[in-house]
């Protein structure tokens, strides 16, 4: 990758030994996205090798011997999410990076996460799919994997980044949703984040807020792995810290012992519901522009995000009361501005790379109140700013 | 798997091994005559004899009958998905490596479906003890084909005898690069116990197979139908050859089963230690630099 002169400017001295790179930088989404986690404290990394996400393991794999973190490039993508589960509770931040077909096989392990209630980071930087489609090409295929990808019924936190700022900002925010609920987060980014080139702003050290796991304030005798606190997430104890940390995949009792009943299995999935569900508003992010007298609303997420801004501008300058409701979090799904929006406007109109899949999800929230179109494109390359417009100006005629 | 069974009496005094176990848990769910059980006393008595802080030690394991034991020892204990104990462990042990890190599983998740995994973390070197109690089957889905049944062997999926060769795993890890590797069986428990205490005495990848009897699973349909004919089998057929060749350990049915302590490498840093050389290394450079 073309990273040559900020790499120069790195290795010559400047970041050295550096967590935080304070300063103006031009740069790759996916560089971004590795400056991010050593920002945020990720000190684990575990990886295997793919395109378009293989920029972060590289780069990590440069850093973090300046800064003491460990990075281990495994034999496949199982290994590698097993792996930060468990360097999480050994105490570390940890995070992988991959695409489509590894992201494919992390869903074995990211279900031990959920079940196991371990903060860690996954990116998936989205590329064509079925198999192994698209490699060096944009898609947004895998919305609905990274919810329902793993078996089980649970919720999931993942965010979707448009630009190499956001990258940066959106990471730092996984890690601190990852310790906060204790549970594995997903940035789900694609081809064209990562491989786009552009100004990343990183705020002195002091200004990046970090949110770390809650630890447990009682003696090991007294301590349960899985009683949780009130806002029903339980403290995590590490590994070699006293407290006999009993864990497991299985549907488990407070003290984390295996009880496969379906008692437990009730009082487990709900809290592992709720503990995300109850804390939506914390979690959920969109972003509106234009909307206060919309009719139209356009519904996006990651990088489509820009060309459809910019046809809601275009679409205004021709006098049609067009609005943007950008998704920064895809799940849990924003169903509360959707619902709100859809008594005020005529049309949600859905871009998005694949066959329809937050349209969906559009679609169910916006049921009786307002129609929802949907604009799909397949990947390959991202929608222009002037089909979504057409698709404005042809529902507005309608 | 035994069906729940229900404590008759309160036992009078403690058992010495007890303060490893969480006693709580009691009855386990093993049936009578596997050799789980031994195996993991041998473990618990070793890591009493060298000295090890129970607070320090970590007990990983995947799926399968072998993989319950991570809950009933009092030591931090990771019950993972299936195949995935090894590179779990190799998060924990990277992050924190004054912890003595263990990976206690079956053949199946060992070498079938974690096989991978097995070979790439002896050939990294990293600092863990993998146990396999290798009982020739799947035990608790019921029986079905392992990649450690031997030839000919009945299973419920191999109705009319097994015909692929099985693995030789003390040759596969000496072959991947393993520090130390041995074979013993759960009724050879002091020589385990040995054997153990010579391991955790080590750092980098060390492996202990341990033959482990299934007479629900395994002996039953391969004429070893008593309780007791597996542990007869291995003790009446084996012969103790240290530093044997590992080619020359396959178990084969109708031979002498070799057991013994195989390999002790020496010398060898740890993947640990490798990346720490290479943290200075850099950081040399860097300084030199600015």
């Amino acid at each position: 990758m073309g990273y040559g002169k900020e790499r120069k400017q790195i290795k010559g001295g400047r970041g050295i030994g550096k967590t935080v790179l304070t300063g103006k930088h031009f740069w790759y989404g996916n560089i971004a996205i590795a400056e991010a986690a050593i920002a945020a404290g990720c000190r684990f990394f575990a990886g295997y090798p793919i395109t378009p996400a293989s920029e972060i393991a590289e780069h990590i794999s440069e850093r973090f011997p300046e800064i003491g973190g460990i990075f281990v490039q495994f034999e496949d993508e199982l290994a590698s999410m097993a792996a930060i589960l468990g360097a999480s509770w050994a105490g570390a931040k940890s995070m992988t990076a991959t695409s489509g077909p590894g992201f494919s096989l992390m869903m074995e392990n990211l279900g031990l996460g959920v079940m196991m209630e371990v903060p860690t980071v996954v990116v998936n930087i989205q590329r064509g799919g079925p198999s192994t489609g698209l490699p060096t090409l944009t898609a947004q295929g895998d919305v609905m994997q990274a919810k329902w990808g793993s078996h089980g019924p649970n919720e999931i936190i993942a965010l979707a980044p448009g630009s190499p700022q956001e990258a940066f900002d959106l990471t730092i925010r996984c890690f601190n949703l990852a310790e906060k609920y204790r549970v594995p987060t997903i940035l789900l980014a694609s081809e064209t984040v990562g491989h786009s080139a552009g100004k990343v702003v990183v705020p002195p050290e002091d200004e990046i807020e970090l949110i770390d796991r809650k630890k447990p304030t009682v003696p090991p005798e007294e301590y349960l792995p899985y009683m949780p606190d009130e806002d029903l997430i339980p403290p995590m104890a590490h590994a070699g810290e006293g407290y006999a940390v009993c864990t497991t995949g299985l549907t488990h009792d407070e003290k984390g012992y295996p009880d496969t009943t379906a008692e437990t299995q009730e009082r487990l999935i709900r809290r592992l519901n709720d503990k995300i569900r109850k804390h939506i508003e914390d979690i959920v992010n969109v972003e509106e522009e234009n909307m206060e007298d919309a009719e139209i609303a356009v519904v996006s997420y990651g990088q489509v995000s820009r060309p459809a801004k910019r046809a809601v501008r275009m679409a205004r300058e021709e006098g049609i009361k067009a609005g943007s409701i950008k998704l920064i979090t895809i799940w849990p799904f924003a169903e509360y501005f959707i619902r709100k929006w859809a008594k005020q406007v005529n049309v949600f109109l859905v871009p998005e790379l694949n066959y329809g899949q937050i349209y969906l999800e559009v679609k169910r929230e916006a049921a009786g109140d307002a129609e929802t179109v949907l604009v799909p494109r397949m990947g390959g390359r991202l929608i222009t700013p002037q089909e979504i417009y057409l698709e404005i100006k042809k529902v507005s005629e309608k | 798997m035994s069906q729940k069974m229900t404590r008759v009496e309160e036992p009078q005094e403690l058992h010495p091994m007890d303060c490893w176990l969480r006693s709580e848990r009691m009855p386990h769910m093993w049936c009578a005559g596997c050799g789980i059980g031994p195996t993991l006393y041998a473990w618990a008595r070793a890591l009493d004899r060298v000295g090890i802080d129970k607070k320090k030690v970590v007990y990983v394991s995947g799926i399968g009958c072998c993989g319950r034991g991570s809950g009933y020892l009092d030591v931090d204990g990771f019950h993972t998905t299936h195949g995935r104990a090894i590179p779990f462990a190799i998060g924990i042990k990277l992050v924190k490596p004054d912890l003595c890190v263990n990976v206690i599983s079956g053949d199946g998740d060992l070498f079938s479906i974690g096989g991978n995994h097995f070979i790439h973390a002896a050939r990294r070197n990293v600092d863990l003890l993998v146990i396999c109690t290798n009982n020739f089957i799947y035990g608790m889905t019921g029986g079905q084909l392992a990649a450690t049944t031997l030839l000919g062997d009945y299973s419920t999926t191999t109705p009319y005898g097994n015909v692929e060769p099985p693995f030789n795993t003390p040759h596969l890890a000496d072959a991947s690069g393993a520090v130390y590797v041995a074979r013993w069986t759960s009724v050879h428990v002091r020589q385990l116990e040995n054997s153990i205490v010579e391991a955790l005495r080590m750092k980098g990848f060390r492996y202990i197979e341990v033959l482990s009897p299934c007479p629900v699973n395994y002996g039953r349909r391969n004429r070893l139908r008593e309780v007791d004919d597996i542990a007869k089998w291995f003790w009446q057929s084996s012969v103790i050859k240290n530093g044997a060749g590992t080619s020359e350990v396959q178990i084969e049915k109708g031979k002498p089963l070799v057991l013994g302590n195989f390999v002790k490498r020496e010398g060898k840093l740890s993947y640990y230690e490798e990346l720490k050389k290479l943290e200075e290394r850099v950081r040399k450079a860097a300084e030199a630099k600015e």
